[in-house]
């Protein structure tokens, strides 16, 4: 439940610093999820709320109280691991009551909690196997069941799902999302996987290169990504990016690159007006190409199909467009054939423009 | 001619598959020649031994056959039972001290700090050190007048202590102690080490203490190969011979008078090679019963982790 709050937090092992100050604000009942890359520095960031990892330079606030010099039994959380990281020589029931024994609850209050969290996470006929007898999902969710009987106000995730298959880490998924609103807690998650991050998040914070890129609501990162990098990262298949100059024509304004010139309408052209620059990267999704026959040329790309990959429904294609590679999605039934050419609609309200310098958005 | 042609095939063929047989055994033929000269002749040379009355001046096949006497015989001898006795508790305090302060000093010295490679490689020395030469430097620093303890005691203003005199067991306990207890150090630091780090930060959210990590994971985690440590410690400590050999010769009286030495007295100064060698089999029968144990222990807990894997699978 309590506000977290880091402040100008740096970690740096011998002389190499892995995070560059990092601000971050969690507010009270919120899920955050940490989500970048492998090596971006995702875990130092919550091993070092947890307590685990010291803090170099910056200060973590927990309700306003500075902790970053405290134990981390002293900061009242809970964490799952990506390794799970069980008693292996305790049983389920006694790995998951371990703290509760250490705070010498009352043994009947301790049972109860212990049968309460296992039913809660599907485990009740397993409590006296060791975690040696357990499947992968079974031990994930002991590790889970552990973290919830602390009753702490907050709870962390260090990629809890990424060693699941991919069909039971759908069903964890689905499941933690359905918990997440039942408990009223602080979780932070950390994740590479950004439909994990989508599907649980109140506010993902995106990182990369031990640098936080945006922060917001999903919804927020993927319709207004702050950079190239955000804009990269969130959607599946990824947002497609092509090298652009401006022109204008005729008092409008285009974007021009080989093999295109999209005509840019309201909002997008005045911010190129006011931008200055002219070397631009336009950037599109999957999802905002619609392929048509009946598109202006100046609202459309006109793509040649390399390579389709069929996935069900849907098709993906990779095209290409003056050299460069687009990727487009296509209904299954749609009749095509490799080599031909397509014309796809663009959504005009929907396209990206990035510095190509800084890769920020305009 | 065809037919001619496979069975002149045929001969050199079986030869070749013959020696490709046999070549195993031929290879380990010396070493099983070796053991039988080295380990299994002298052993049964003892125990048919320890069934005679048997002088040094006489052959094995002179000495006259008495049975089980010399076995009966030690059962009543009080001087083997105070010698079994001192041996039993010589190894187990011995064990019991190195265990508690070697496992002790691995749980302090596991951790990063500058030097701690120094200072784990400097505890390891006495290990190193041939049993003879910590005899002989234990000896000096008990020495009741010059040695380093009592002149130190006196320094300090504390009375003498009659080290190798009245409480020679414990001395000779101290000084093993001191040899041994890195033994258990290595062994018992390389089990921290290798404990699963994730498990232990876990234990750390939980809310555990140091003390409580030490002894609710640590511990537990290390058993298995505490186990064992023991058991070879034991093992060892019941052969134990140079250093008290040094120090005490056994003395005074039998007060740390030990199996081994008890042997070889008997062999050489009471000319008794048959009891000598009765005696030595007891020590054997110990030996084997610590031995099969820890093997037995090992293999438990291999079938014990078997049974957990074969659960997980019937699940899955
Ligand atoms: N103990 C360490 N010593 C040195 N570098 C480390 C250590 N732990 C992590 N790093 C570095 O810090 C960076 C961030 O690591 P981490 O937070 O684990 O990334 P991730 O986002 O994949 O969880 C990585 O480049 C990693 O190599
Ligand atoms: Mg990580």
């Amino acid at each position: 439940m309590p506000e977290i709050h880091l402040d100008g937090l740096v970690k740096r092992y011998g002389t190499v610093e892995v995070l560059h100050g990092i601000d971050l604000r969690m507010e009270d009942n919120e899920f955050t999820v940490l989500v970048g890359p492998s090596g971006c520095g995702k875990s130092t960031t919550l091993r070092m709320i947890a307590g685990l990892e010291s803090v170099s330079d910056g200060e973590i606030y927990i309700d306003g109280k500075p902790v970053s010099h405290l134990e981390p039994k002293d900061r009242d959380l809970a964490m799952v691991f990506q390794d799970y990281a069980l008693y292996p020589h305790m049983n389920v029931a006694q790995n998951i009551s371990f703290a509760l024994r250490l705070m010498k609850r009352p043994k009947a209050e301790v049972a109860a909690k212990v049968r309460h969290v296992a039913e809660m996470v599907g485990l009740t006929e397993f409590l006296d196997r060791k975690p040696g007898a357990l499947s992968g999902g079974q031990r994930q969710r002991v590790a889970m069941a552990r973290a919830l009987a602390k009753d702490s106000r907050i709870f962390l995730f260090d990629e809890p799902l990424s060693n699941l298959d991919a069909k039971l880490r759908g069903q964890m998924r689905a499941e933690l999302a359905l918990m997440s609103q039942r408990v009223e807690k602080n979780m932070i998650y950390v994740t590479h996987d950004q439909i994990e991050a989508m599907t649980l998040a109140d506010r993902i914070v995106v990182m990369h290169g031990g640098y936080i890129q945006q922060q917001g609501t999903p919804e927020e990162l993927f319709k207004r990504p702050a950079n190239k990098f955000v804009a990269g990262f969130l959607g599946m298949p990824p947002m497609n990016f092509l090298n652009c100059e401006i022109e204008d024509r005729g008092g409008e304004t285009f974007v021009v690159g080989s093999g295109f010139a999209v005509k840019l309408h309201g909002e997008n052209a005045n911010k190129v007006k006011s931008h200055g620059r002219r070397d631009l990267i336009l950037g599109i999704r999957p999802s905002d190409l619609i392929f048509s026959t009946e598109a202006r040329p100046e609202d459309s790309l006109t793509l040649d199909v390399k390579v389709s990959e069929y996935v069900g429904a849907q098709s993906v294609l990779m095209c290409e467009c003056g050299g460069q590679t687009v990727t487009v999605e296509l209904n299954s039934e749609t009749p095509m054939t490799l080599g031909e050419t397509l014309v796809f609609e663009v959504n005009p309200a929907r396209v990206h423009l990035f510095d190509r310098e800084s890769e920020k958005a305009l | 001619m065809a037919t001619e042609v496979t069975s002149h095939a045929k001969t050199p063929r079986q030869a070749s598959a013959w020696i490709n047989r046999a070549s195993p055994y031929m290879f380990i033929a010396p070493a099983v020649v070796i053991m039988f000269m080295a380990l299994i002749y002298p052993l049964g040379y003892m125990i048919w031994g320890s069934f005679r009355d048997w002088d040094p001046s006489q052959t094995i096949g002179e000495a006259e056959f008495i049975g089980l006497k010399n076995y009966v015989t030690l059962w009543n001898d009080p001087n083997f039972l105070e010698s079994l006795s001192v041996t039993l508790r010589f190894a187990f305090l011995c064990v019991s001290a190195e265990m508690v302060i070697g496992v002790g000093l691995a749980l302090l010295l596991d951790r990063n700090i500058r030097g701690m490679s120094v200072l784990r490689t400097m505890f390891i020395l006495p290990m190193m050190i041939a049993p003879v030469v910590v005899g002989l430097m234990w000896r000096y620093m008990y020495h009741p007048t010059v040695g380093t303890f009592n002149r130190f005691l006196e320094d300090i203003g504390l009375p003498k202590v009659d080290w190798l005199g009245q409480n020679a067991l414990t001395s000779v306990i101290i000084a093993d102690i001191w040899q041994w207890t890195p033994f258990i150090f290595i062994l018992a630091l390389a089990a921290l080490q290798s404990l699963p780090r994730s498990a232990l930060e876990a234990a750390k959210i939980d809310g555990a203490t140091a003390w409580q990590q030490i002894w609710h994971i640590k511990i537990p985690l290390m058993m298995p190969v505490l186990i064992v440590t023991a058991l070879l410690r034991l093992i060892d400590a019941f052969k134990v011979l140079e250093v008290i050999l040094v120090l005490t010769e056994g003395g005074p009286g039998l007060s740390t008078e030990i199996l081994a030495l008890r042997i070889s007295r008997t062999a050489t100064e009471f000319r008794e090679l048959g009891e000598a060698a009765a005696m030595s089999n007891y020590l054997l029968m110990i030996l084997m019963l610590l031995t099969v144990s820890m093997f037995a222990f090992n293999k438990l807990q291999e079938i014990r982790a078997a049974r957990v894997r074969m659960i997980a699978e019937e699940d899955a």
